[in-house]
């Protein structure tokens, strides 16, 4: 029961982590579109930011794992 | 390129002659020893894949690398064991596979097993098998897999750099050629990219060693990790392993934290005193918690990883149907692609939240 | 916390930590250094070669200037000596012919007053004569009219008729 439990949480934590990630880089797209010298540092914020959010995410796939 | 050819072939040929006369000193055991997982899967049960991947993912005590008719092929790894007599060594192969905690190893006047890959010792005149009463955790200090995989991957990352290293000493500052023409760049990105743009151009050399060091020694192990068999070991995977990383990092960050950094984690400038007050906690648990993201990032990356791909390879077995590989082999090998570019992406953010978290620790602002 | 994935072993941790340290502290004496060292040395010889590339190009601009300024130099000075000397030439010439008009005119002047006073003496001479011929025939003819008393008689009638007495 609490791996199926752990199993839902899992999954709730990635589909957040999906759509951050996801904005993220769409948003980064866009800025890159708009400003292609721009590319390198863009870059680098973007891995960072979709780091930070998926920090967050796996905060929620280790609690998953606790409970497995 | 003949050097190079003849470097890899002595390299699998001690790996083979290792493997091999292992092999030999426990073919005449495996024959009486009880396999539970080989019982499993010949009786045509129910395939369960989670604990095969959990076995491949864990660390281990034998290199294990396949079973053939009830044989486990693999290599014996030295247990070394610090107890209250002292320190205990022997070879992993004294317990004949068993991981039920049923095999007793006897040294020292104590009694040894193993259960589910951790080491105890059995209390005085209690039988054999595991269980909290009967037996007592010791210090395990073995050469397991996930440690013989990292001294593995340190003499390739001190071959491949000081190899590096020796075209410069030997020809000068010229142009990098051979090996070094492939490091350089990655060793002028970590420079470039990584270390001044996060930390600045004053500051960064004296945190370059530290950067190198933890890009190139977690891309080897991410890599090594993704090669089966001869890698194969979950090391960047194992919560330990980047623990220690992630607090290597606290360390030097917190170290060399300047007034400024202790500043904002005490005594937030610019905020009302109920504020700061309130804020010395938040930031105090931002010291812990900034390197326990790295820590929980790089392991869970890299496990997911390995889960992915054996999850895959697994689903063969569960549905007992060989054609299926032809659906889950190409999507395995797609997600091991991935995984070359996570090795690479992990080994990178790591590095560059190191150096943000130095940087942030070290940063002098002009303004107020 | 049962599940081993997530429990970190002791002796992993003090594995990697030693692991880690030796690799660290070999990489960074006998790899990061000299590799660095070399990389920034070679980053520091690429840039001297370009800024002295650099220089070597500003320095070539500035000599064919500086050829370029000399030429000119020289140039104008020949142009300058040319126009002294035919300044000079000319203010030569010039002086010359004014020396020539002046002397002539000079010669001319004093030729002129040499005959001027030439004729002017010449004139004198001859008023002096004219003078001494016409006293002696004043006294001739004087002598000769009033040789008689009766010429004497009638001039002095003559006078005296000539007299207006109103």
């Amino acid at each position: 029961m609490t791996g199926t439990l752990a199993a839902i949480g899992a999954g709730l934590a990635v589909i957040g982590a999906g759509l951050g990630i996801g904005k993220i880089g769409s948003s980064a797209m866009d800025a890159i579109a708009r400003q292609p010298e721009a590319t390198s540092k863009i870059q680098t914020a973007m891995i960072i930011a979709a780091a930070l959010v998926e920090g967050v995410a796996l905060f929620g796939v280790v609690v998953g794992l606790m409970g497995l | 390129m003949l050097k190079n050819y003849f470097v890899k072939t002595l390299v699998f040929t001690v790996f083979s002659l290792i493997s091999f006369t292992s092999l030999k000193a426990e073919n005449h055991d495996t024959l009486t020893t009880k396999h539970d997982e080989n019982h499993e899967t010949s009786e045509n049960s129910e395939y369960d894949p989670i604990p095969v991947i959990m076995h491949h993912i864990a660390d281990a005590h034998d290199w294990h690398f396949f079973d053939y008719n009830g044989h486990a092929f693999s290599m014996p790894l030295p247990i070394i064991l610090w107890t209250d007599n002292g320190l205990v060594t022997f070879m992993s192969s004294e317990f004949h596979h068993d991981n039920s905690g049923e095999h007793i190893v006897e040294r020292k006047d104590m009694r040894f097993i193993k259960f589910n890959e951790k080491i105890y010792s059995l209390k005085i005149g209690a039988p054999a098998g595991f269980s909290y009463d009967t037996t007592t955790p010791v210090l395990d200090l073995s050469i397991t897999k996930n440690v013989f995989s990292m001294l593995m991957s340190v003499v390739i990352i001190l071959f491949v750099f000081f190899k590096t290293a020796g075209h410069y000493t030997k020809n000068g500052a010229v142009a990098p050629k051979g090996i070094a023409s492939f490091m350089e760049p990655l060793i002028l990105f970590v420079r470039d990219d990584i270390a001044k743009v996060n930390i600045g151009e004053k500051k960064y050399m004296k945190f370059m060693p530290y950067l190198l060091t933890i890009f190139f020694f977690i891309w080897f192990n991410n890599l090594l990790g993704l090669i089966p068999w001869i890698g194969g070991a979950n090391v960047t995977g194992n919560i330990a392993v980047t623990l220690v990383l992630a607090i290597f990092t606290m360390i030097i960050t917190n170290i060399n934290g300047n007034k400024e950094y202790w500043g904002h984690i005490f005594w937030m400038p610019g905020a009302p005193v109920p504020v700061k007050i309130m804020l010395i906690p938040i930031e105090l648990v931002g010291v812990l918690i900034k390197p326990f993201a790295l820590m929980v990032r790089l392991f869970a990356n890299i496990t997911a990883g390995h889960i992915v791909v054996l999850s895959l390879l697994s689903l063969v077995f569960i549905f007992k149907n060989a054609s299926l590989g032809a659906v889950s082999v190409p999507f395995a090998l797609f997600i091991s692609v991935l995984e070359l570019l996570v090795a690479f992406l992990q080994a990178y953010v790591f590095t560059m939240l190191s150096a943000l978290f130095i940087g942030t620790a070290v940063a002098e602002h002009e303004h107020h | 916390m049962n599940n081993p994935l997530v429990t970190p072993e002791l002796g992993l941790i003090i594995w990697s930590t030693l692991v880690f340290c030796i690799l660290f502290f070999l990489l960074a004496k006998y790899a990061w250094k000299p590799i660095l060292k070399a990389v920034k040395e070679r980053e520091a010889s690429i840039e001297n070669a370009l800024n002295a590339a650099e220089q070597a190009k500003n320095e070539m601009k500035q000599l064919s200037a500086s050829n370029e300024a000399l030429l000119n130099q020289a140039r104008a000075e020949r142009d300058e000596m040319l126009k002294e000397a035919r300044i000079t030439k000319d203010k030569m010439i010039t002086e010359a012919k004014l020396a020539a008009n002046t002397e002539a005119e000079r010669i001319i002047a004093s030729a002129r007053e040499a005959i001027q006073n030439e004729k002017l003496a010449a004139i004198t001479e001859l008023k002096n004569q004219v003078a001494t011929l016409s006293i002696e025939i004043a006294e001739k003819i004087l002598k000769q009219e009033l040789s008689t008393a009766e010429k004497q008689k009638s001039l002095i009638d003559s006078a005296v008729a000539e007299i207006n007495l109103n």
